[in-house]
């Protein structure tokens, strides 16, 4: 099983969310980087998936030199090989993204064996576009599902299929085809473990291929950022340990919360 | 020109995520340039014809329905979705395409997005047409802890709404008798191969994402063995609990409790938040309620600055309290 997880370069927010003085970007000086939760995710999944039935994963990302860094960190959480989209910073919009990881996809079927799987985050964490891989599975011909929060593949006789299951309306639906197709998973869908010395050290000395795709105009145009106001002010405290019940009983009648 | 509304069915009728996203299409074909009157709204939904409640979806703007019944496609299948959609954007001419940020929502509105080679602008809270066929848009990224201001380009416009940031109105003059419409999509094999084959489990009480009162716990709550008093607290304010990420990465409760980026996001009247600190991961899923309680043990807590009241004090002791104090209410009343 041939598995590529797709993953981002995404500023470690903490306390709040600073912008540069342009109002163009999130202001990085003084933050770290990392990938979604939903991202971490769908590595564990791949090894997972690897661990059970074999084969090889590999970890792709789209973004500038440093996001070496989180190809690196994937690895040292099991993944196998690193491919690094490399771009000049510049932001690009998810048809461009999709269309770079697709010219991937086919570079690597004309090399080997070819991907069977592509695990996505369901969305990512700064731009929250929800629809990069099913723009990569619809270029392929491959079926997409997103969301996903339960995934099991069978193989009999060669032929891989997969279950994949997300919540909905208070209850579970669940999809099933068969592979090569790309599935957009979150958080949930497993605990991802943490690093081992020896995947810090084989992620350390690895070897991340590179290309270097061309940025296109990509129809949604970014003018400005901004913070939202606020539309809450500091609580009024209503009392202290049981004392403040009372208080709190009368807020909740007063907005006809209580039957 | 028209805009094109998909609608959710609940088992109780058009999703409340739903109403959301018409009330957001209503705003947009209201929003022409100045002398021009409001533009259609088309309600596109999945399902029998007469189960359709034409009378909910006229009082929050729709001026027509558009359906595709069971027997042209049959369940959720999300590529064939787009290609209905598609189908009609071009046959009725529609200028913008929405649908509600929900996991069928954001995905119906990819596949047509790369189905049609058109750019998608997912979780608005705002859109007016620009120039050329263009709309000025106003997103969330970081699940809404910033706003883009951006200028989406290709027609049909194609945006999903960030629900939980735009409240269901009705509109003053809704149409008499909603006309009901017919659609039978042109559909292939390859539009069928990604279809739900199975719904199961639906709880019969509140979810999460729709409850009107969410009582969240957190770290605070000590443990797996402390939310029997936030369940029964819950019980008695007709709510739902949720948690915060801590508590499900530490395994203490299942991540569809979770509130939240990675979550769910809701929009209850009431967010009772307790043992909460309040990282901006969190707040993110909560923002869109109407109003924020907390209780904490800690006064400095960040989660302090985006509420409307706090109790300062340990969850053992307040909660019992709060419960005890419920219980006597409805016993008396």
């Amino acid at each position: 099983m041939e598995i590529g997880v797709c993953v981002k370069r995404v500023p470690m927010v903490g306390g709040k969310i600073v912008l540069t003085p342009d109002g163009q970007e999130v202001e990085t000086r003084l933050s770290g980087f990392t990938i979604s939760p939903h991202e971490e995710c769908a590595v564990e999944e791949a090894a997972q998936i690897t661990e059970r039935l074999g084969g090889t994963v590999s970890v792709l990302t789209l973004g500038p030199a440093e996001a070496a860094d989180q190809l690196r960190d994937s690895l040292a959480l099991g993944a196998k090989r690193a491919v690094l989209l490399e771009t000049d910073g510049r932001e690009w919009g998810p048809i461009a993204t999709a269309e770079a990881i697709v010219a991937e996809v086919r570079r690597h079927a004309a090399d080997g064996p070819g991907y069977d799987l592509l695990l996505c985050g369901n969305e990512a964490a700064d731009t929250g576009d929800y629809q990069v891989g099913i723009r990569v599975a619809c270029a392929l011909g491959w079926p997409c599902v997103t969301g996903i929060k339960n995934l099991e593949i069978t193989q009999t006789d060669g032929q891989a299929t997969v279950r994949a299951s997300r919540e909905y309306s208070g209850g579970l639906e669940t999809f099933e085809f068969g592979l090569p197709a790309v599935i957009c998973v979150k958080e949930g869908i497993n605990l991802p473990r943490y690093p081992s010395l020896p995947g810090r050290l084989r992620a350390k000395r690895a070897t991340i291929e590179r290309d270097e795709p061309q940025w296109r105009d990509d129809g949604l145009r970014k003018r400005s950022l901004r913070v939202p106001a606020s539309q809450r002010k500091q609580a009024t405290v209503l009392g202290t340990g049981a004392d403040g019940v009372p208080a709190l009983v009368g807020v909740l009648e007063e907005w006809g919360l209580l039957p | 020109m028209t805009v094109l509304c998909l609608v959710e069915l609940d088992a109780d009728g058009p999703a409340d995520a739903s109403l959301r996203a018409l009330t957001f299409a209503t705003g947009l074909a209201g929003a022409g340039p100045a002398g021009t009157g409001p533009a259609p709204v088309a309600a596109v939904l999945f399902g029998p014809a007469d189960q359709i409640p034409g009378v909910t979806f006229a009082a929050y703007g729709a001026s027509s329905a558009h359906v595709v019944e069971p027997e042209h496609l049959d369940g959720y299948a999300p590529r064939a979705w787009a290609q209905a959609l598609a189908g009609l954007a071009a046959e009725i001419g529609a200028s913008a395409v929405v649908a509600a940020a929900t996991d069928r929502g954001n995905e119906v509105m990819a596949y047509l997005g790369a189905l049609s080679g058109l750019p998608m602008a997912a979780n608005c809270v705002r859109a007016e047409p620009g120039e050329e066929g263009t709309h000025q848009v106003v997103r969330h990224r970081w699940a809404g802890l910033l706003l883009e201001e951006a200028s989406l380009t290709g027609s049909p416009g194609l945006m999903t709404v960030a629900t939980e940031a735009v409240p269901a109105a009705a509109v003053a003059e809704p149409v008499g008798t909603l006309p009901v419409h017919p659609y039978v999509p042109s559909l292939s094999d390859d539009d069928l191969r990604v279809r739900a084959t199975e719904t199961a489990g639906h709880s019969s009480g509140a979810s999460l994402a729709t409850a009107r009162v969410v009582v969240g716990g957190g770290r605070g709550v000590g443990g797996p063995d402390g939310f029997a008093p936030l369940e029964e607290l819950a019980t008695l304010l007709s709510g739902v609990v949720g948690v915060s990420r801590v508590v499900t990465s530490e395994g203490w409760r299942p991540h569809r409790q979770q509130v939240g980026q990675t979550g769910t996001k809701i929009t209850p009247e009431l967010y009772l938040a307790c043992g909460i600190s309040g990282a901006i991961q969190h707040m993110a899923g909560c923002a869109g309620a109407k109003h924020i309680v907390v209780v904490n043990t800690d006064p400095g807590a960040p989660i302090l600055a985006h509420a409307d009241y706090a109790v300062i004090g340990d969850l053992g002791q307040v909660i019992p309290a709060l419960v005890a104090a419920l219980k006597a209410r409805s016993g008396s009343a």
